[in-house]
């Protein structure tokens, strides 16, 4: 039989990402002092990692079971709306959600003035307490889809006979609704978990100190600060350890992660009770994920006026970064789907979720220590930036290729082969045109991702070149908190500007 | 071409597909159409699928036009095949889905486009060129289909039941003009079918395959009117 369009390509696109951190992480193994030995300090970070971990997990999945339950058996104006506000923390910029967080829940913060009113004392958000709730602000919406998804599969027929039974509420959640939740909660708990074990962004704006310090802080801290490579290389395999392992376990619970089920059909329910419980869940739900976005909003229009030209610098900097980004994921992730869509092994969706424990700081310590030898690394901050953002972005990008492309082998396979579409004609005549949808989708999570990520450009940059989040967390460093909205408006609009672009392309002339 | 050899020679042919196994071991003359049938689940799809080169065979040999084809790609067998379905690219116009019986990478000389054009007027298309094949009928997609297996020019076709969903009368106009379409091209022709109707009316041969066993061709006349045993039960006679 003929060799298989990426049966070449797909292999070494894969491998390159292979190589490229297992380069990062002989180098950083080769700094390490050998044997490994972790300190007090270590063990605290490791303490704290796993702790904030597990409890943003516990309270992400703890909130998401009644806002699900809510919009699994309510209909009403806005629904839709709603259900698609959930997917945004996707792409919102960790920086602006935090911005947002600190408006309402921090110390000056619209909370703490409305408790000031009654004598009580204000909101302190700093520690683990305010990790824990950017935390939850960014997965309780991811974990709200993957129940509402396990609940959506649920045979309109069982809501029928349900109806027709008469059963009350807490039958209900007993015999149709416990069975799914048991089976999706854990998996959602797992994801959850492991995407927080490797935060960084949150822990540097809102942890810090001894107390509240996450590995993937401790390994820029002992960076930037002391200099201290072997320090930083240590942490580097604990983090490799720790988000790895955590992984490879989480494997055998995670459901399908569907980026954007939940929008679809809702089931006509006989059996929800009043539905006052149900309203406010889904009002505190909105409030929740509003308020910050709404409040960075009124601040950002006033900042607007008062950002330094700087941000408009790194506006331009964080745009063709992000772009680059974005073109090097999709050489990325095309061939090595094609190449998984093909393979007889199904395991390829679960194999690219081991890339949600990568850590972007290790990758990007390993090759500063790569590059320090030869050159100034501060002039690689922007590469190397723009291609640990498509490693990141990668996993996702393959969970959404994949479904599709192997469908479109599926469907579409035996009659290309007979007309000899291989190579380049595959992809230009069928591959692109079928699965345009995906790729302007994928591209533009990819996008949005990269533009948004305060995270190895932290590791590498000087005060001379810095993208929108760095500059932004910079301002709110110095405590221009307007200027910093300002610049998280711009960012925003950046972020959801490249991904409508991305989108858009997707789904114009959608094929028939 | 090369004059007095078969179109079609299998030997030996041996697929194994976990429990299911064929065999075959036939010839097909020059220019002959052979309606194949047999019940579901005998093996028909998979002994076309394999002659195609869609799926991996165990052992045994085919030639095609005098040539070892064992071994050769899809496109590099000298055989164009139509499927039961997806037989079009919905995201292509017609006359570009038969633009890549031509050539794969679409771009058309003059020539070329006036062969598309002649191909698609040939099965009564010429009005519908640019339409997408969503926007098109079932039998008119067939057409496409039908026009782009002429310009492929390959000098053997094969039919997995293509108009399987189309009705009665428009299934044998089908299949009435892919034997017209075939004698034109001088090409041989297996086709699957289900009913001895269209296999009287389509073919000059009967192949019959029973339980993972290809029965070599005989004429379709002698086949009905004395049909072995295992047809018999099949045709419920």
């Amino acid at each position: 039989m003929a060799r298989r369009t990426g049966a070449v390509t797909g292999p070494v696109a894969a491998g390159g990402v292979v190589v490229l951190i297992l380069a990062a992480l002989l180098a950083v193994m080769s700094r390490a002092d050998w044997p490994v030995t972790l300190g007090t300090a270590d063990w605290a970070v490791l303490r704290f990692t796993v702790w904030q971990a597990f409890l943003s997990a516990f309270f992400s999945v703890l909130f998401a079971i009644p806002v699900a339950r809510a919009l699994a058996r309510r209909r009403f104006p806005g629904r839709g709306a709603l259900v698609t506000l959930l997917g945004a923390p996707f792409i919102l910029p960790v920086i602006v959600a935090v911005l947002g967080i600190l408006a309402v829940f921090g110390r000056a913060g619209w909370v703490s003035e409305v408790l000031g009113m009654f004598g009580v004392a204000p909101l302190s958000i700093y520690g683990v307490q305010g990790v824990v709730l950017a935390h939850v602000f960014f997965n309780m919406p991811l974990a709200t889809r993957l129940i509402l998804q396990g609940w959506q599969a649920v045979p309109a027929e069982q809501f029928r006979l349900v109806g027709q039974l008469g059963l009350p509420p807490p039958m209900v959640f007993r015999i149709v609704e416990w069975p799914i939740l048991r089976q999706v909660a854990p998996g959602a708990f797992a994801l959850v978990f492991v995407i927080c074990l490797t935060s960084f962004a949150v822990a540097l704006t809102l942890g810090g100190g001894p107390r509240a310090t996450t590995i993937e802080l401790a390994i820029y801290q002992a960076f930037r600060f002391d200099f201290d490579l072997g320090r930083a290389a240590v942490l580097s395999l604990l983090q490799l350890v720790v988000a790895g392992g955590a992984a490879v376990i989480a494997l055998w619970v995670l459901p399908p992660l569907a980026l954007q089920a939940g929008r679809d059909r809702v089931r006509r329910r006989w059996d929800a009770p009043a539905p006052w419980v149900d309203a406010a869940w889904i009002g505190v739900a909105a409030a929740f994920l509003l308020l910050p976005l709404l409040a960075v909003t009124i601040s950002g229009a006033i900042g607007l006026w008062q950002m330094p030209l700087s941000v408009l610098t790194a506006a331009w900097t964080s745009a063709w970064v992000a772009a680059v980004s974005t073109f090097v994921l999709l050489i990325m992730a095309l061939p090595i789907s094609a190449w998984l869509a093909q393979a007889r092994w199904g395991g390829g969706e679960t194999l690219t979720l081991l890339g949600l424990a990568a850590s972007p700081l290790m990758i990007g310590t390993g090759w500063f220590i790569l590059i320090y030898p030869f050159a100034a690394p501060v002039r690689f901050a922007l590469p190397v930036t723009a291609l640990v953002n498509a490693m990141m972005a990668l996993p996702f990008a393959v969970r959404i290729l994949l479904p599709p492309m192997r469908q479109v082998f599926n469907n579409y396979g035996r009659l290309s082969a007979g007309l000899g579409l291989r190579g380049i004609s595959l992809w230009r005549v069928v591959l692109m045109p079928r699965l345009r949808p995906q790729i302007g989708f994928a591209a533009g999570l990819g996008a949005a991702m990269s533009v948004g990520d305060l995270g190895v450009v932290a590791l590498f940059a000087d005060p001379e070149v810095a993208t929108l989040p760095l500059q932004m967390y910079r301002l709110m460093g110095s405590y221009r908190t307007e200027a910093a909205s300002g610049a998280a408006l711009v960012l925003v609009a950046l972020a959801f500007g490249m991904f409508w672009i991305c989108d858009a392309w997707g789904r114009r002339h959608v094929a028939g | 071409m090369r004059g007095d050899a078969d179109m079609l020679r299998v030997e030996q042919l041996r697929i194994v597909q976990g429990d299911f196994a064929l065999s075959a071991d036939f010839e097909l003359p020059r220019g002959r159409r052979v309606a194949v049938i047999g019940p579901s689940g005998a093996g028909k799809s998979t002994l076309l699928n394999a002659l195609g080169g869609y799926i991996d065979i165990a052992s045994g040999r085919i030639d095609v036009d005098g040539e070892d084809v064992t071994a050769a790609p899809p496109d590099q067998r000298g055989i164009a095949m139509l499927f039961q379905d997806g037989n079009l690219f919905p995201h292509m116009t017609l006359a570009q889905n038969v633009g890549l019986g031509i050539r794969p990478t679409l771009k058309m000389t003059e020539a070329e486009t006036a062969q598309i054009r002649d191909a698609l007027h040939q099965v009564g298309l010429e009005d519908f060129a640019d339409r997408k094949p969503g926007d098109v009928s079932g039998g008119q997609q067939s057409r496409a289909a039908l026009a782009r297996v002429l310009v492929q020019a390959k000098p053997l076709l094969l039919l997995d039941e293509p108009f399987a969903a189309l009705g009665p009368a428009l299934r044998t106009e089908m299949l009435d003009l892919n034997s017209q379409v075939a004698c034109d091209a001088g090409a041989t022709v297996m086709v699957i079918t289900h009913t001895p109707e269209d296999a009287v009316r389509a073919a000059d041969d009967l192949i019959f395959v029973e339980a993972g066993h290809v029965h070599p061709p005989r004429p379709v006349s002698e086949m009905l009117a004395h049909p072995p045993e295992a047809l018999r039960a099949y045709l419920g006679r």
